[in-house]
C-alpha cells in the first residue's frame, strides 16, 4: 500500500485510552482477559484433571489445534475487514482430497502440495471476486462457496479415502521436539503468526483493514484500496486454509471429501472469543491465538477428565456469548460507577 | 421485493395479477423447479408418477420448509439464527425421551411440549439478541454450540428408536391424506399462514421495516425489540415442530440429529430470494427454495450425476441465486433513476 499517504485516524474510543497510564491499557484488555483465561484453566486443569500436566497431552492438544490456529490468523483480517469467510473449511477439505487424489496419480508430493497451495489461492479470488467486484454480502457467498468447495471435495472422492502417503511427510506432521512434547509443525504455525500479526498491526496494509473495517468510506478517502485489501485478505483464507488442509491429511494420515466439515464455526468462535468485533475495525492476534488455545485446552482437559468431548459445545457456546456481550456489560457497570461517585458529591 | 411499485399497473386486475406473477422472484424459483421435476421425470419417469415418486417428492422436503420458513422470517429482519439445527435435534430428542419416560402420553401433549419447548430456545436467541445488541450471527452460533452440547449430555450415546415412540406417532411421519402427505399438509399451512401475515397484517410489515432499515424503524417509533423477539420465537417454534415431525418421520434421533440443518435453511431462504441483509423476500419463496434444493438433491442421481456432487450443485445454485438478486437490484436501481430523471425534466 504505497499510495497510502495519509495513516488512517484512529477510532475515537482508541484515542480516549490514552489517557491512562500504560499498564491499564496494556493489562485491562479483552486480549489479556483470554490470555489470562488460558492459564488459568491450564493451572487448575494440571492439578485437578489426571495426566493433564504431560508433555504428551501438551503435544497433542497443539497438533490438534493447529489447523485452527492457521486459519484463525486470516480469518482474522476477514472479520477485521466487517466480511466473513464461512468456506474455509471446504476450501481445507477441497486442498486435502487433492493432495490424496494427485499424490494417488503418482504426482511428487512436493508438487501436488504446491498445487493445492495455488488451488486454495484460486479458491480464495473466486470468494474475493463475488464479494469485491460483485459487490455481494460475504455472508451470503461463502454459504454458497461452502457447499460449493466442500461439493466438489466430495464429488472427487466420493466416500472413499485415501492413506497413503510418504512416511517421511506423515512423520513430519506429527513429530515433536525431543522430549518438550511440542510439535514440529509449531514452527510453521509460530512463522505465520509472527507475519500475520506484523502485518495486521504494523503495515500501513494492516492498519488499512482496521480502517475499513471501522468506516469503508473514510478508508476510501484516506486512500485505503478498500477492494484491494479485501480480495487480498480472501486470497490469504484460502491459501492458509489450503495448508491447514494439507496439514490435515498428513497428521491423519487420510484424505477423505468430508474432513474439517464445520470446522469454519470452531474458528470463527475462537476469532470472536479472542476480543475481534464481528462488526470489524477491533481485534489483537494475541486474543486470538489465546482464544484458540482457550477453546483447545478446555477441549483437552474435559476430554481427559472423561466429559464426553462434544460437551466441551455448551462451555464454547456460552463463552462466545459471554465475550460478546461482556462489552455491554461492562459498559453498564461503569455507567453505574462515575454516577454513584458524582452522588456522593 | 416490490418493484412493481415502480411499474404503473396494467388497467385490469387480471393482467395485474399476471404482470406481478412474471415479475416476481418467487416465479424464478418455481419455474427452475419444474424444469429440474420435469427433466427427471422424462428421464425416469417413476419420479414423478408412481405412488412413492409423488409422495416422496411432497415429503422430503417438507421438514426443510418449516425449518427455512423461520429462518426467511428472521434474515427478513437482518437477522440469521444459525441454531435451528440444534433445535431440532433437541426437540427431536425430546419428543422422543417423552414417549419412553412418560408411558401413554397423548401425542398432542407431546407435541405441545416441544413446540414450547423450541419456543423457549427461540426465545433466548431472542432475548440475547435484542437486548446484547450484539449480531444475530454471534448469539446463534454460540447457542447452536450450546443447544447442541446440551443436546450431547443429555444423549451420550443413547439413541430413540422407533420401537420406543407408538406407531400412530410414527405412521403420521409417512401417511398421505388424499395423496399428499400429512407433513406436507402442516408444511403448507404454515407456510401460506406466515405468508399472510407478513404481507398483510402490520407486524409483518414491520418486520420488513425493521430490516429495510433498523435505524429508521426505530425513529419511526416501531418495537423494534418486540418484533425481533418474535421473529427468533417464531423460528423456535417451527424448528421445535420441525423436530418432533423429524422424529415422526424417521423415526430415530440421537445426539447429532438436525446438525448442518441450519446452513440448509439459509441456503433455501438465499435461494429463494430473501436478501441476506433484510428488507425483502418472501416464505414463499425460501420455501420453494427448501423444495428445489432436495429435490435437485433427489434428481441428481436419476439424471446419473453421482450423488456425491450435490452439494456442488446446490453451491452454485445459491451463487447463482446471490448474483441473480444482484443483477435485478442494478436494474431496479437504473430504472428507478431514469424514471426519477424523467419526471424531473
Amino acid at each position: 500500500m504505497t499510495s497510502l499517504d495519509v495513516p488512517p485516524p484512529p477510532a475515537a474510543s482508541a484515542l480516549s485510552n490514552y489517557g491512562r497510564p500504560l499498564w491499564r491499557r496494556w493489562l485491562l484488555t479483552r486480549e489479556s482477559a483470554v490470555i489470562v483465561a488460558v492459564v488459568l484453566v491450564w493451572v487448575v486443569a494440571s492439578s485437578v484433571v489426571p495426566y493433564f500436566g504431560t508433555t504428551t497431552t501438551l503435544g497433542f492438544l497443539l497438533l490438534d489445534a493447529t489447523p485452527i490456529l492457521m486459519i484463525a490468523l486470516p480469518m482474522t483480517f476477514v472479520i477485521i475487514t466487517g466480511e466473513i469467510d464461512l468456506s474455509v473449511a471446504s476450501t481445507l477439505g477441497l486442498s486435502s482430497v487433492l493432495l490424496g487424489v494427485l499424490t494417488k496419480a503418482g504426482t511428487p508430493i512436493a508438487l501436488a502440495m504446491i498445487i493445492c497451495l495455488v488451488v486454495g489461492l484460486l479458491v480464495g479470488a473466486v470468494n474475493g471476486f463475488l464479494v469485491t467486484i460483485a459487490g455481494l454480502p460475504s455472508l451470503a457467498v461463502t454459504i454458497g462457496t461452502l457447499a460449493l468447495f466442500r461439493g466438489v471435495a466430495v464429488g472427487l472422492l466420493g466416500t472413499t479415502a485415501i492413506t497413503t502417503f510418504p512416511a517421511f511427510w506423515q512423520n513430519l506432521a506429527q513429530a515433536r521436539f525431543g522430549l518438550s512434547g511440542i510439535p514440529v509443525v509449531m514452527v510453521l504455525v509460530v512463522v505465520l503468526a509472527v507475519i500475520f500479526a506484523v502485518v495486521l498491526h504494523f503495515t500501513p496494509f494492516g492498519r488499512g483493514l482496521f480502517a475499513l473495517g471501522l468506516s469503508r468510506d473514510t478508508a476510501e478517502f484516506s486512500g485505503v484500496k478498500v477492494n484491494r485489501a479485501k480480495f487480498i485478505a480472501f486470497l490469504l483464507t484460502g491459501i492458509i486454509s489450503a495448508l491447514a488442509g494439507i496439514y490435515w491429511t498428513l497428521r491423519y494420515g487420510s484424505s477423505r471429501g468430508d474432513n474439517a466439515t464445520g470446522l469454519e464455526l470452531s474458528v470463527i468462535a475462537a476469532v470472536l472469543l479472542g476480543g475481534v468485533s464481528i462488526f470489524g475495525g477491533k481485534g489483537a492476534l494475541h486474543g486470538v491465538i489465546a482464544g484458540v488455545l482457550l477453546i483447545g485446552v478446555l477441549q483437552s482437559a474435559l476430554r481427559l477428565a472423561n466429559v464426553s468431548s462434544d460437551a466441551i459445545n455448551i462451555v464454547i457456546g456460552a463463552l462466545l456469548i459471554m465475550s460478546v456481550l461482556s462489552p455491554r456489560l461492562l459498559a453498564w457497570a461503569r455507567r453505574l460507577s462515575p454516577s454513584r461517585t458524582r452522588q456522593r458529591k | 421485493m416490490s418493484p412493481i411499485g415502480t411499474v404503473r399497473p396494467p388497467a385490469n386486475a387480471v393482467a395485474r395479477l399476471t404482470g406481478h406473477f412474471f415479475r416476481s422472484r418467487e416465479t424464478g424459483i418455481l419455474a427452475a423447479l419444474v424444469i429440474v421435476i420435469a427433466v427427471t421425470t422424462i428421464v425416469n419417469p417413476t419420479f414423478l408418477f408412481s405412488p412413492d415418486g409423488f409422495r416422496d417428492l411432497l415429503l422430503t422436503p417438507s421438514i426443510l420448509i418449516l425449518i427455512a420458513v423461520g429462518q426467511a422470517v428472521v434474515i427478513i429482519t437482518r437477522s440469521v439464527d444459525l441454531s435451528v439445527g440444534s433445535v431440532v435435534g433437541l426437540t427431536a430428542y425430546l419428543a422422543g425421551r417423552l414417549f419412553i419416560d412418560v408411558p401413554g402420553i397423548p401425542i398432542i401433549a407431546v407435541f405441545l411440549v416441544a413446540i414450547a419447548a423450541g419456543a423457549v430456545l427461540g426465545l433466548i436467541n431472542g432475548l440475547l439478541v435484542a437486548f446484547g445488541k450484539v449480531p444475530a450471527l454471534v448469539i446463534t452460533l454460540g447457542t447452536m454450540y450450546a443447544y447442541r452440547g446440551v443436546n450431547v449430555l443429555w444423549t451420550g450415546s443413547n439413541r430413540v428408536n422407533s420401537s420406543d415412540m407408538p406407531k400412530v406417532f410414527l405412521d403420521l411421519g409417512t401417511q398421505t391424506v388424499l395423496f399428499i402427505p400429512s407433513l406436507t399438509i402442516i408444511a403448507l399451512v404454515v407456510v401460506l399462514a406466515t405468508g399472510w401475515y407478513l404481507r398483510n397484517k402490520r407486524g409483518g410489515r414491520e418486520l420488513y421495516a425493521i430490516g429495510s432499515d433498523p435505524d429508521a424503524a426505530e425513529l419511526y417509533g416501531l418495537n423494534v425489540t418486540r418484533r425481533v423477539l418474535v421473529a427468533f420465537v417464531l423460528s423456535g417454534v417451527l424448528a421445535g415442530l420441525a423436530g418432533i415431525l423429524f422424529a415422526a418421520r424417521y423415526g430415530t434421533t440421537n445426539s447429532q440429529t438436525g446438525t448442518g440443518l441450519e446452513l440448509q435453511a439459509v441456503g433455501a431462504a438465499v435461494i429463494g430470494g430473501v436478501a441476506i441483509f433484510g428488507g425483502s423476500g418472501t416464505v414463499y419463496g425460501a420455501a420453494i427454495g427448501a423444495v428445489l434444493l432436495l429435490t435437485i438433491n433427489r434428481a441428481l442421481p436419476i439424471l446419473g450425476i453421482q450423488d456425491f456432487w450435490q452439494q456442488a450443485v446446490v453451491g452454485a445454485l445459491i451463487i447463482g441465486a446471490i448474483v441473480l438478486d444482484r443483477l435485478l437490484a442494478l436494474r431496479l436501481s437504473r430504472k428507478l433513476t431514469s424514471e426519477h430523471q424523467v419526471s424531473h425534466d
